[in-house]
């Protein structure tokens, strides 16, 4: 059953559009996370769904029911600001009320309420206190808490991790997906800038991205779940959003088309990808992308000077200089010993490769690398 | 020991100054309306042999209980109301954009721009249609117009400081404007509104000319005018003992108000509302 759908959402401040035309459908008890670079309007269409701004087009219906013209409280969703947004001169307890007792909910459906949220999310010592004593992670709990005492059908997170520090952040992404597990029949919205608590905390991913040639304009650059836009992103921006480090690109034209791919050629080089030719033919500008963790180190045919190594205790990111693109290749290595300005081979496996064409749009990966890279 | 520049010296010269540019007079006060008979005319600060004749005679020729009671009911009176229009009109001038905003800030400041005695023949007609001639009404009703451009202006910048968050996470609550307001943001507004009311007391309990105006009958009479008419025993004398004795007891409720709110004033309430 669809949860929430948008048809044709556009909003526009003024003359300038934000966001134009996005259709989108989530599920019941689906983790949905809207990311994209900075200002591309993901929490903008957050508040949207909130109803706390207005689309200039387009309906929302939660449940299958319009609720364009209803009200935030009306719409049975609840938000968890990034700023916490706590009532600062209300206890703990006072906060996790407040909304309830203006549904003129019973005194004990309230009592019941907010001590089971506080025990879920270990506030019951703290019950007492206003925010001014609690810590970040604290004051945190107590916004989730508020939602929670609701029982929403959606929950909408705006970035709520980003003011906490990198410990407290991973342990309260845990605890959010067990939250959603815990409230299997609720969905979630989440916003994040943060492709780490996209690819862990996802059931499907939304990319926004600005438009091509359009920088105000917003749009949905791919909807996927998480290894989906990690194994195929549809287009160059999808591909080198997600991943870190980013994806390397070569640019080349397409030298003849195979039974089992495409044949690039790279300056002198040639490069099979294993994805299906479309409409390419001979002579076709194309542009290659490999993840630095796909590049094979030690072996084949292709040769590239060492220009930097990064370290990073498990594993070591090289930079290899090469004839092929202008910018070195990152690769990752397992081995820790790699010297700089040594000459190393390197393979680039037809089956890792993606293949963009002219319009940056990805080629479908033939099927058997599917199997391969998943 | 800190050394001793001359930048912290001239600091403390000014503040002496100051300090005693403000304390003399009032010390000058307390210590006449302690002094009897001819002890007035003497040159020292404090007299010899302190009495409190004059705070007797003070509200024994004259019901000047009465007056202050007069006086705090429309200063009160007036402080409450202009809070509670200027909160309202706060939220809506800081909160919520509408077109003319700018003009309606403007046209509010400039209301206190005009003269008391420019607008007090205006003023004199509008309440004796309202029927409030030689009432108290009169008073508080004519005291917002200087109360009220003050606190709306200061409660309005401290209205846009508000997190808008705060506004939004009420929004999700299904909260009301009204529950909006004086739930959540008056409790985030107390020193504003300490500050604020504070000061439009003062001005309530110091007005002089529209109290003389729009009253008559000594049982509508507030304590400035009460003071200009303390009068005695012959038109030749006046009762320097008695006047002074009542400037004592109309400072000590500024004094002690000032008191109590500066705990309010000082200490900040928003503190916890959004990180940090």
């Amino acid at each position: 059953m669809c949860a929430i759908q948008l048809s044709g959402i556009q909003k526009g401040f003024g003359s300038t559009s934000v966001l134009s035309g996005v259709d989108l459908s989530i599920e019941q008890g689906e983790f949905c996370v809207f990311i994209g670079p900075s200002g591309c309007g993901k929490s903008t269409l957050l508040r949207i769904i909130a109803g706390l701004e207005d689309p200039s087009e387009g309906d929302i219906r939660i449940d299958g029911v319009r609720v364009n013209h209803l009200e935030p409280a009306k719409r049975d969703v609840a938000m968890v600001f990034q700023s916490y947004a706590l009532y600062p001169h209300m206890t703990v307890k006072q906060n996790l009320e407040f909304g309830l007792k203006h549904q003129k909910l019973l005194t004990a459906e309230i009592d019941k309420r907010v001590a089971a949220a506080a025990e879920t999310l270990h506030l019951t010592p703290l019950l007492e206190r206003k925010p001014g004593a609690l810590s970040g992670g604290q004051r945190q709990r107590v916004a989730i808490g508020r939602a929670i005492v609701r029982k929403p059908k959606v929950f909408l997170f705006d970035e709520p991790l980003s003011n906490l520090d990198a410990t407290l952040r991973v342990k309260t992404r845990v605890e959010i997906a067990k939250l959603h597990r815990a409230l299997n029949t609720t969905s979630m919205i989440y916003v994040t800038h943060d492709q780490v608590e996209a690819m862990t905390l996802a059931d499907k991913i939304v990319l926004l991205r600005p438009l091509a040639g359009q920088e105000h304009m917003v749009s949905i650059a791919q909807v996927g779940t998480p290894l989906e836009l990690y194994h195929h992103p549809a287009n160059r921006f999808v591909a080198s959003f997600i991943g870190s480090p980013s994806m390397n690109f070569i640019a080349g034209e397409v030298a003849a088309l195979a039974s089992d791919g495409i044949v690039t050629a790279v300056a002198e080089h040639q490069i099979n990808a294993a994805v299906a030719p479309g409409a390419l033919k001979a002579g076709d500008k194309v542009t290659l992308g490999i993840r630095p963790e796909h590049i094979e180190l030690g072996s084949g045919s292709l040769t590239g000077n060492v220009a930097h190594v990064e370290y990073l205790g498990e594993h070591a990111y090289v930079y290899l200089e090469t004839e092929l693109s202008r910018q070195p290749l990152v690769a990752k290595s397992a081995h820790q010993d790699i010297e700089i300005g040594s000459l190393l081979r390197f393979n680039l496996p037809a089956t890792s490769l993606h293949l963009f064409d002219g319009n940056d749009v990805a080629l479908p990966r033939l099927l058997g690398s599917v199997r391969q890279a998943a | 020991m800190k050394k001793l520049t001359l930048g912290t010296l001239l600091y403390y010269v000014l503040v002496s100054i100051v300090l005693v540019a403000c304390l003399f007079p009032f010390l000058y006060t307390i210590g006449s309306s302690l002094k009897r008979g001819n002890e007035l005319f003497a040159t020292s600060l404090w007299p010899a042999h302190p009495s409190l004749s004059n705070y007797a005679t003070l509200f024994h020729d004259q019901p000047f209980g009465a007056y202050l009671l007069n006086s705090v009911l429309v200063s009160g009176g007036a402080v409450v109301l202009s809070l509670l229009v200027s909160v309202l009109a706060a939220y809506a001038l800081g909160r919520v954009s509408f077109r003319g905003r700018g003009v309606l800030m403007m046209c509010i400041l400039g209301v206190s721009m005009f003269p008391q005695v420019a607008i007090l023949s205006g003023l004199f007609e509008l309440v004796r249609w309202l029927g409030l001639y030689d009432r108290l009404g009169a008073l508080v009703l004519t005291d917002l117009i200087f109360t009220l451009p003050f606190t709306i202006w200061v409660l309005v910048t401290f209205m846009r400081e508000l997190p808008k968050e705060l506004e939004e996470a009420a929004l999700m609550d299904g909260v009301g404007v009204f529950t909006l307001i004086f739930r959540i943001f008056m409790p985030l507004l107390l020193p504003a509104l300490a500050a604020t009311s504070l000061l439009a007391f003062i001005g309530a309990w110091n007005e002089f000319l529209f109290a003389l105006t729009f009253t008559i009958s000594p049982e509508q009479r507030t304590v400035p005018v009460a003071m200009s008419m303390i009068a005695g025993a012959s038109s030749f004398e006046l009762p320097w003992g008695t006047i002074m004795a009542a400037s004592v007891i109309v400072t000590v409720p500024l004094i002690l108000l000032v008191l109590a709110c500066q705990r309010q004033i000082v200490s900040g309430l928003t503190a916890g509302a959004v990180k940090g």
